[in-house]
């Protein structure tokens, strides 16, 4: 059997995905043997047009980018979108929440005519994405197992049950009881809820479950003196692309 | 030899983000170089418009995977000099543990992976799983010790979790300082190991001499904090950065240029090497001999070894640093300070990997963010780089056509130049006319 033959691609993006795959010191050398990674622009100069797997990282934020990814649509037999801004759009949404005309003029004044920028949007509003690896970063151990399961023909199994249930099973005292902000009962596990972990409230970089329990969160709040928009506002951190559901569109 | 050529690469691979690189020869002399990033713009002075307060260094670590800690600290201390918070000496020593290991991951990451496959002549790190295991051993040792240091005192590799203004979300235990101590020694063999690689390379002899500018501290090897300072005699407070740092934007890139009192100047290893030299450990300056790496330099390639000094430093120094964290105790009560979000205007300047990382914030009464400046090193090397290749070239024109192309491809990668960060890298284009 021939090794899958991969491309690693960034687009509008921070490079910490591409570079979790990298952190895998552990097991990047097991990685390498087990599939052919043709690109993958941060570690490897050469390129092809000639791959099965596309792992993508980044938002489409280009115009440039929009040709880029239709064309790796058009070659890949399946996309993973790795990492938030390419699975929701993630922190660069936050763009769009400004205006990308002002955002152009703010940062390159009258020379904003010199730069490309358009909408930021997650990938598969331009091409179909297979599978998701969530998070800002990725949990790289999530990628390993959605390449591998590729590779032996598997559905990878991503979680869709809150961070809670990680949180409890890790033993955390709720961060509520220390006046926090948690998205946790409406946030996507599989992180293995590491925010609490470190004493920090989840921040929904994974996006929200299928199935929030929203009315439930709302209760949560009230418990604990919070309002609603103190949540939004760690919503639209990572997933301000998306519609969330809120408490009030829920109820209407 | 060539009389006429047009080298275009496009991207320039194996650096951090997307870049060009095009070169017209004509008759043998340079009629056009241009080095632009036409990396797909951010906008983070946008982004954080209206934010509060305790998010914008977590929207910050984001500009960058590969350097998060150091736009995170630099994002800290903005936010806390605005709002006049001072974290506890324990949180500022814990920072720069951090910041250490963030520096050793990122100049392993950078003298191993993408640049030393241009020594080995391969592609990349890949082809030298074979011909060079023993090398990417001690690459991967070394990179998984710095980066379970970060995650141990950070909570994750890549964007920091425990890192916050006022200090820490949770403590590291003192076991785990002690397993961190068992680590750092256990590393000097590779460290060993990697000084008889690195003796080998050879490394481009070529010299331009530039101003360079880091921070600087009279009492250590500063790159959580100091005073900006010019190998040029200045130095100045660095609240007042905008006093002789300046930026402009340029047509062809999407990431800005930045002078100082010349033309251009470098940021990075060989920078914070030539201006803070006297403040390494006695076993960093023996590495550096061993390596023939001596300040001032003005071998730009050599920023490579300056880096793997670094790593020595930070090796050594992080010891020293968690001897003294372990004496001191480690206690629950001085992990935060308390926060008052209002007005005010602060300056965080850092030594990311890659060089001088400004971040300035001007916040409203609500403490919410107005305005915001943000200066990444790789801008401040952009027109430093330009410079470079216009003086290297023509000391290469009677090469062959693929020498040009790498040595210049090896100069910009010298860099380590980190494009996410506004941008993209590396495309370089030799067009025969």
């Amino acid at each position: 059997m021939s090794k899958p033959k991969v491309g690693v691609f960034g687009f509008t993006g921070c490079g910490g995905c591409q570079l979790e795959i990298l952190n895998l010191e552990d097991q990047l050398l097991d990685l390498i043997s087990a599939v052919d990674i043709v690109h993958f622009t941060e570690a490897i100069t050469e390129h092809s047009d000639n791959y099965e797997i596309a792992l993508v990282e980044g938002s489409v934020s280009t115009e440039h980018g929009v040709e880029r990814i239709k064309k790796i649509g058009n070659i890949a037999k399946i996309i993973v979108a790795v990492g938030a801004c390419a699975v929701s759009g993630g922190l660069n949404c936050l763009k769009n929440l400004y205006g990308t005309e002002r955002a152009m003029e703010l940062v390159y004044g009258d020379k904003k005519d010199w730069i490309d920028s358009i909408e930021v949007k997650p990938i598969d509003q331009y091409i179909k994405v297979d599978y998701y690896a969530r998070g800002c970063p990725p949990n790289r151990f999530e990628i390993v197992d959605i390449v591998r399961s590729l590779i032996v023909g598997r559905k990878p199994e991503i979680p869709n049950y809150p961070v809670c249930v990680e949180c409890k099973r890790n033993g955390n005292t709720c961060v509520y009881e220390f006046g926090m902000t948690c998205m946790g009962p409406v946030s996507r596990a599989g992180c293995n809820s590491r925010c609490p972990n470190s004493g920090s409230g989840c921040e929904a970089c994974r996006g929200v479950i299928d199935d929030p329990n929203v009315n439930a969160q709302k209760d949560l709040l009230a418990r604990y003196g919070l309002t609603v928009e103190d949540i939004m506002e760690g919503f639209n951190l990572y997933n301000a692309c998306n519609k969330v559901p809120t408490v009030e569109n829920k109820n209407n | 030899m060539v009389n006429n050529l047009n080298i275009e690469v496009s991207p320039v691979s194996r650096v951090e983000g997307h870049g060009d690189l095009v070169i017209n020869i004509k008759d043998k002399k340079i009629e056009e170089l241009i080095f632009r990033i036409p990396e797909s713009p951010r906008f983070f002075e946008a982004m954080l418009v209206g934010r509060k307060y305790d998010e914008p260094s977590h929207i910050t670590s984001r500009i960058c995977g590969i350097c998060s800690v150091a736009h995170t600290c630099a994002s800290i201390k903005a936010t806390e000099r605005a709002l006049e918070i001072k974290p506890t000496d324990q949180t500022i020593n814990l920072r720069k543990l951090i910041y250490h290991h963030e520096n050793v991951q990122s100049n392993v990451l950078h003298v191993y992976f993408l640049a030393a496959p241009d020594f080995f002549g391969a592609g990349s790190v890949i082809p030298l799983v074979e011909t060079h295991p023993e090398v990417v051993n001690i690459a991967l040792r070394t990179k998984k010790m710095a980066n379970d240091m970060v995650r141990i005192i950070g909570g994750r590799a890549v964007h920091p979790i425990r890192t916050v203004i006022g200090g820490f979300t949770k403590l590291p235990t003192e076991e785990e300082m002690i397993i961190m101590r068992n680590m750092l020694e256990a590393s000097y063999p590779d460290l060993e190991k990697s000084l008889e690689v690195l003796k080998t390379l050879n490394i481009p002899d070529f010299e331009r001499e530039t101003e360079y500018i880091s921070i600087s501290d009279p009492d250590e090897y500063a790159l959580y904090d100091g005073n900006i300072k010019s190998s040029d005699g200045w130095e100045i407070d660095d609240q007042n950065y905008l006093d002789n740092i300046k930026e402009k934007v340029v047509e062809y890139s999407t990431a800005k240029h930045c002078w100082a009192k010349r033309d251009s100047y470098m940021v990075g290893a060989l920078a914070r090497f030539n201006n803070n030299y006297e403040r390494l450990t006695d076993n960093a300056k023996k590495y550096a001999a061993d390596l023939g790496l001596k300040a001032p330099c003005y071998n730009p390639f050599m920023n490579n070894i300056a880096q793997f000094v670094e790593i020595v430093h930070s090796v050594d120094d992080s010891i020293r640093l968690i001897d003294k964290i372990i004496k001191e105790g480690l206690d629950d009560d001085k992990a935060m300070v308390d926060i008052k979000p209002g007005p005010g205007r602060g300056v965080g300047v850092v030594e990311a990997p890659r060089g001088l990382l400004i971040h300035d914030y001007t916040y409203n009464s609500q403490g919410k963010v107005e305005k915001v400046n943000l200066i990444i090193p790789t801008n401040m090397n952009y027109a430093n780089i330009e410079n470079d290749m216009n003086a290297l070239v023509p000391t290469i024109i009677d090469k062959s056509e693929d020498e040009i192309r790498l040595t210049c491809e090896m100069l910009i990668r010298a860099y380590d130049p980190c494009i996410s960060c506004s941008t993209h890298f590396l495309n370089v284009k030799l067009v025969n006319k």
